[in-house]
């Protein structure tokens, strides 16, 4: 079985961002097979059968690998991801990033890594020993209860860059991304809402063709 | 390009190269005077900019260390980032929308129109809209601004149709496609827009203008030009007599470097500005350059802002097309029936996912939340921007506890709503979402403001030296060859975009110093 392993691209740092030829990186998706994934933890998944992103991606096997972070931690933090956020339509996949990405916080920085481990082991303990197998009312009942602790307002913002700003995101909420390379929207629809009249041409004359 | 020596007193050194600085520095060099122009962020190009949101932002927008405080939401939401403006050759002219709107003629006498409004610090400018119009003319041509000129409007994208519906069933009056500087059709070697969305992160078809591929290689081909990239200006200097005499900055390999000037413009964007005067003071200018009024860094504006997004049951897709080109007019007069002084502009805004996220409703969670994300492809957007109240403790400062990579005191920026601004807000919200009800929503979101990108007012002009900063040129009232030529200028804010105005006021500067450079008077 084919096994593909999320990679996320990083940000590049402020001083680095020169991008030569303006193009968008795609997020790679480079099969691997199972035991090239090492570390301390694997997140692994499904892609549902005939979801827009199984169509997308080379294979319908998913695979994140964890520094850190064991593979109950990263679970944990999947479910608290989708407790914060919960969409429906996106899959577990894209909760792994979320995981993957506050893994990589607490493999940079001991005191990241103590505040997460910490707030996983809290989120349990409010649970009622496991977070993961709370009922959903159980998780929003503990969400709600720690709010406004550095540990739900870390993972809270990071929900926002793991979550949104990555292709299986884009693909389920119908977000084509970068236009340039497509030639814009002037030949593909930027007006082509038919619900609604039509403004008068001195509202909004016709786009020019030459 | 030119080469002008570190030593050479002859040049006019202008600290920015957006639309105040690239303008000012065209203007001038087009009349043949020497200009060196000081830019603290590097080149991009419409090759290189990005059509993706985070890694657009991290190429252009200014990231150094700010600080913040006051009542206002940006304080909590974006503690460390109160403006969304940029560093890079071009500055923020490579990321706004393009909106080109002429202040009203009452904007420039709202302490008259207006009257005494408490906590507000209201003052007429020094000019008014007839002696700006033969400049606003020229900054339309310039810009190529649609329904200007003889140029088309643009033509209408579905987030438009979908305000234009609404406001009509309002009854709204005045709404179109907006003055925009975007090319409705080629005109002056650029192409026309193609609708890409992507207008905040530099415009990769150069439909859009910017300083960057307009005034500057303009400027570039008299010979009269020295443009430095990677720049950042820490101090401007002076002698016994009290004249600037040139700039100390660093270069882009981080070496010290001081260029000699017969006058220095300064148009860092209006929280940058005050900050390098305040950081410039001396034994003879102990609060900092051109600030015997005290009003350096006060007044700080940020204009009345807000958005909404709606939720209908069919698709918008709001991201396709030219982002702010749609504008209902007709809240924009002073009409205090409305219960607030001032007005506001509707106009069209549209975020990415990834934006969408960030900005929607900063540390927002919850299934409210994430209806309005699922259902992305179904909503619409408007901007509201409206006049908001200048007020003295509205002000840049220089935070001592935190420095910069060059050891400098970050700018600090305090800002507190004035009861105005609350009342204008919650009646643009009101309208906002009745509009979007009118065509048809299921529900609509207030969206709080976004980080500052219309920063105005920190060097006032004004008729006296007592109570502002700089005179009807932009020529500091205590320093004759020290001038300010961005929005920090700004009397008072008006409803309208200030880009428009900016460039104007650059234009006429320009027109003032090479007079006064001839009368050898500066």
């Amino acid at each position: 079985m084919r096994i593909i392993p999320i990679g996320q691209a990083q940000l590049p740092a402020a001083t680095a961002c020169g991008e030569e030829s303006g193009e968008v990186p795609k997020m790679n998706l480079p099969l691997a097979r199972r035991e090239f994934l090492k570390g301390s933890g694997i997140l692994m998944g499904t892609l549902a059968a005939g979801s827009v992103l199984a169509t997308l991606a080379p294979s319908p096997v998913w695979a994140v690998e964890l520094k850190t972070l064991s593979k109950t931690d990263g679970q944990t933090l999947m479910a608290f991801g989708r407790t914060l956020y919960p969409h429906k339509k996106l899959p577990d996949a894209v909760y792994a990033l979320l995981a993957k990405d506050l893994d990589a916080k607490a493999s940079g920085d001991a005191a990241a890594a103590t505040l997460i481990k910490d707030g996983i082991a809290a989120l349990d303990k409010a649970a009622g020993g496991s977070f993961t197998k709370a009922s959903a009312t159980k998780r929003l009942e503990v969400a709600k209860a720690l709010e406004g602790q550095p540990f739900f307002a870390t993972v809270r913002s990071q929900c926002i860059t793991s979550l949104y700003d990555n292709d299986m995101a884009y693909a389920v909420f119908g977000y084509p991304g970068s236009a340039w390379e497509k030639g814009g929207y002037i030949s593909r629809g930027f007006q082509d809402l038919k619900w609604l009249p039509a403004p008068p041409k001195e509202a909004s004359p016709p786009p020019w063709f030459g | 390009m030119a080469k002008i020596d570190f030593n050479d007193d002859s040049a006019v050194v202008i600290i920015g190269s957006g639309a105040g600085g690239g303008t000012l520095a065209n203007e001038l060099a087009q009349k043949g005077i020497k200009v060196v122009v000081l830019e603290a962020g590097a080149v991009q190009s419409q090759a290189s900019f990005i059509n993706d949101e985070w890694k657009s932002f991290s190429q252009l927008a200014w990231l150094d260390p700010r600080t913040t405080s006051g009542s206002w939401r940006v304080a909590k939401d974006f503690s460390g980032l109160p403006a969304w403006i940029c560093k890079t050759v071009g500055g923020t002219t490579t990321h706004w929308a393009g909106a080109s709107l002429r202040f009203q003629e009452h904007e420039f006498k709202v302490r008259t129109v207006y009257g005494d409004i408490k906590g507000a610090n209201l003052m007429d400018w020094p000019l008014t809209l007839k002696e700006l119009e033969p400049y606003y003319a020229r900054a339309e041509d310039k810009m190529g601004v649609t329904r200007t000129n003889g140029i088309p409007g643009l033509p209408g994208n579905n987030n438009f149709k979908v305000m234009y519906a609404g406001a009509k069933k309002l009854g709204y009056k005045e709404v179109h496609t907006g003055n925009m500087a975007i090319n409705s059709v080629p005109r002056h070697d650029r192409g026309r827009c193609m609708q890409l969305g992507f207008c905040f992160q530099g415009c990769k078809s150069g439909a859009k203008w910017s300083t960057l591929y307009t005034e500057l290689p303009a400027a570039e081909k008299t010979g009269n030009m020295d443009l430095r990239p990677e720049s950042h200006v820490t101090r401007i200097e002076h002698d016994d007599k009290g004249k600037v005499t040139g700039v100390v900055y660093f270069d882009k390999a981080g070496k010290e470097q001081r260029q000699k000037a017969r006058i220095v413009c300064v148009a860092g964007n209006s929280i940058e500005t005050p900050r390098l005067l305040l950081l410039s003071a001396s034994n003879q200018f102990k609060d900092g350059l051109a600030n015997s009024s005290g009003q350096v860094g006060r007044n700080y504006m940020r204009h009345m802002t807000g958005s909404v997004y709606a939720m209908f049951k069919n698709p918008v897709h709001m991201y396709r097309g030219t982002t702010m080109a749609g504008i209902i007019r007709d809240e924009a007069g002073h009409d205090t029936k409305r219960g607030f002084a001032g007005g506001y502009e509707m106009e069209t805004l549209a975020l990415g996912v990834p934006f969408m996220a960030a900005f929607l409703n900063p540390g927002a969670w919850g299934s409210e939340f994430t209806e309005y994300m699922d259902h992305y492809t179904h909503l619409a957007g408007m901007w509201l921007v409206g006049e908001d109240m200048p007020r003295e403790t509205n002000r840049v400062t220089l935070n001592t506890n935190v420095k910069d990579k060059w050891g400098n005191a970050v700018p600090n920026v305090h800002f507190d709503d004035h009861d105005n601004d609350l009342a204008m807000r919650e009646h643009a919200f009101k309208q906002g979402q009745a509009v979007y009800a009118a065509a048809g929503a299921i529900k609509s979101f207030r969206t709080p403001p976004y980080p500052s990108t219309h920063n105005l007012g920190t060097c006032r002009m004004g008729a006296s030296a007592k109570d502002s900063v700089c005179n009807a040129y932009g020529q500091t009232h205590d320093i004759a060859n020290l001038f300010i030529s961005d929005g920090s200028q700004f009397t008072t804010g008006g409803a309208e975009n200030p880009t428009l105005t900016i460039v104007t006021l650059a234009i006429r500067q320009a027109e003032y110093i090479a007079k006064q450079m001839t009368a050898r008077t500066i």
